[in-house]
Formats: structure tokens, sequence, C-alpha cells
């Protein structure tokens, strides 16, 4: 009979421990957000990330043999970033009839979340890596890992940041914008898309459906229009 | 599915490869996403052939974040001595942002229809 210890040391370095681990933490964190009514604290992806760095922590796992198991999960950001083209795809009616505003909202905000950032940052005297992580904070995850990773950025602090503004941009949303008395719901949609990316976007569905289309339009234009200017605004940051 | 997939993974292979070929600073991916879009238009039958597969990884997007997310595990030391600062810079970007989007859209369409 073979002692839990050596059984433990053939699992440890195998890749299915960790794939296994991944799918079950983020089901875990599924189930989590949907028992709380969908709630944007209560990101799966958060809840899935802290349950995972608990268990590697002590289990006494590093990064590299998690990642081992986990990077089939990971190569997946690829396709999924090329299926982000079929929201933009079924959208483009409505793109063509808002055209003009639509443009303007994206680049002004598009522009507002990576110089605004970018500025903060470094008057807090943040290092060249962090100020190139944040960089692409408010693009949807799978594309601001790939930008944060062509920028010398650190692509697993990106992906922490991306999750971190996309809650906050869900919880602060709806508020800030009837203090600001929008009512436009495509003006509303839009903007959340653009600054919060899918978490945004999830939570314009939930509160309109026209909201939801435009935040769709504006997290998938935003995605291809960071890719552009990223590297442009923070090259003045060198 | 697997056609379908197929299909997926052509556009991203055809991305990157233009990327690096032409020297872009556009990830691979975000190629291939603009490239989908242009053959959805071009051949609206494409899309319905995609549509079940680009549904099952949409609703499924934020699992394949999870494994970059856990990477910040190696990260920690600083996040505790400047989580102050990236908080603040993250917030208020973000608030800027939405309030910025919002306005211009409003701006730009006063006088267009609702």
């Amino acid at each position: 009979m073979t002692t839990p210890a050596l059984i433990w040391s053939y699992l440890s370095q195998e890749p299915l421990l960790w794939l296994t681990a991944t799918l079950i933490a983020y089901w875990l964190g599924d189930r989590f957000f949907r028992a709380t009514g969908r709630q944007s604290w209560a990101n799966p992806v958060l809840f899935a990330v802290i349950l995972l760095a608990l268990v590697l922590l002590v289990t006494g796992t590093t990064y590299q043999t998690y990642f081992e198991g986990a990077q089939f999960v990971h190569f997946m950001l690829g396709p999924a970033t090329v299926a982000l083209g079929m929201p933009l795809y079924e959208n483009l009616h409505r793109v063509r009839r808002a055209a003009l505003p639509l443009i303007a909202a994206l680049v002004a905000g598009s522009v507002t979340a990576v110089l605004s950032v970018l500025l903060i940052a470094r008057g807090f005297g943040l290092s060249p890596v962090m100020l190139a992580s944040l960089a692409p904070k408010s693009t949807t995850a799978p594309v601001a890992i790939g930008i944060a990773e062509n920028l010398g950025g650190e692509p697993t602090i990106t992906a922490v940041l991306v999750l971190l503004t996309g809650m906050f941009g869900a919880i602060i949303a709806t508020p800030l914008l009837n203090l600001l008395r929008i009512r436009d719901w495509r003006a509303r949609g839009l903007a959340v898309g653009v600054a919060a990316h899918g978490i945004g976007t999830a939570r314009a569905f939930q509160v309109n459906e026209t909201a939801g289309a435009f935040a769709s339009i504006g997290m998938g234009l935003n995605a291809v229009l960071t890719a552009i200017i990223a590297p442009l605004l923070l090259h003045l940051f060198r | 599915m697997i056609p379908a997939l197929a299909i997926l993974l052509s556009f991203q292979l055809v991305g990157e490869v233009v990327a690096r070929g032409l020297g872009l600073p556009l990830p691979g991916p975000v190629i291939g996403l603009l490239a989908l879009v242009v053959s959805c238009s071009l051949r609206p039958p494409l899309a319905e052939r995609l549509r079940p597969v680009v549904q099952g990884l949409l609703g499924n997007l934020s699992l394949f974040f999870v494994p970059a997310g856990v990477g910040v595990i190696a990260h920690v030391g600083e996040f505790r001595s400047d989580g102050l600062a990236i908080a603040i810079a993250l917030t208020v970007s973000t608030a800027l942002a939405i309030g910025v989007g919002a306005i211009v859209f409003r701006l730009v369409a006063r006088g267009g229809d609702e």
C-alpha cells in the first residue's frame, strides 16, 4: 500500500490536481455568487482566486506547479477573446445608428481610464512595472493580460487589478450616473462597458437591456482601442 | 463544436501571425476578434455556425482568468506596500472614466434621437 505522502507527492507534480482544483474553486465561487443574488461584491473569480491562493499557501505549493495544471484553463483566454467579436458583430446596427456619440464617448472614456490611472499612480511614485500593469485595467481581462505582457507589466497583477476595477465599476455605476443625472440608457451602458469591462457589462444587463447591449459594445471596442492607446500613453510616462 | 473551435483558433492564429509579422502593438487575439467581426459581416452564415461555441465560451469567460489571478500570490508584497496608492488610482480612475464617457455621449448625442 502506498502512503498518503507518496500519493500526495505524485499528485502535486501532475496537472490533474490543480486543473481540477481550479474548476471546483470557480464552481464554488459561482454558487456563492448565485446565493447572494449576483451581487457585484460577490465576484466568483475573486472568490476562486482567494480560495486557491489559500490552498496553495497552506499546502506549500508554488505558483509554477499550480500553473502546470491551470495552464489549460489559461489557454482558453485566447479563443475567448476572439469570441468577444460576436456580441460586437450582433450589435453593429446599434453602432451605426449612434456612431458619432458612441465613438466620442468610447475615445473619451478609454483615454480617461488609461491616462488618469497612470497620472495618479505616478503621483504616488509607483514602479514602472506597476504602471504598465495598471494601464489596461479597464479592458476585459484576456485582452488586458495580453496588453500588460506587451508593455512589460506583470500579467498576474493586471488580472487582479482588472477584476477589482470591474467590481468597483459595477458597484459605483448606478449611484454615480444617477448623481450626474444621465438618463440615456445608451450613454450609461457604454460608459460602464468602457470603464468596467465584462463585470460592468453583466451589471448593466441586470439594470436595463439597452444599457447591457451598449455596455458590451463599449467593452468590445475598448479592448481594441486600449491595445492601441495604452502603449502610446505609457510612452509619455517613460 | 470542433469545427467552430477550429475556426476560432484559426482567427487567433492568423491574428498572432499578423501581429508578429507586422510588429503591431495589438495582441494577436484582438486582431482575431476584428477578423471575426469582418468575416461574419461578409458571411452571416459563419455567425450561425460559431454561435453555440461562442455562447459557451463567453458564458464562462470569467473562469479563464482564474489561473492568472492566482498568480497574485507571488506579488502580495507589492500589494501590501503600495495597496493604498493602487486602490486610490484604481477607484478614482474608474469613476472618472464612467462619468466622462457618459457625459461625452450625451453632449454629442444632444439634438439627435433618444
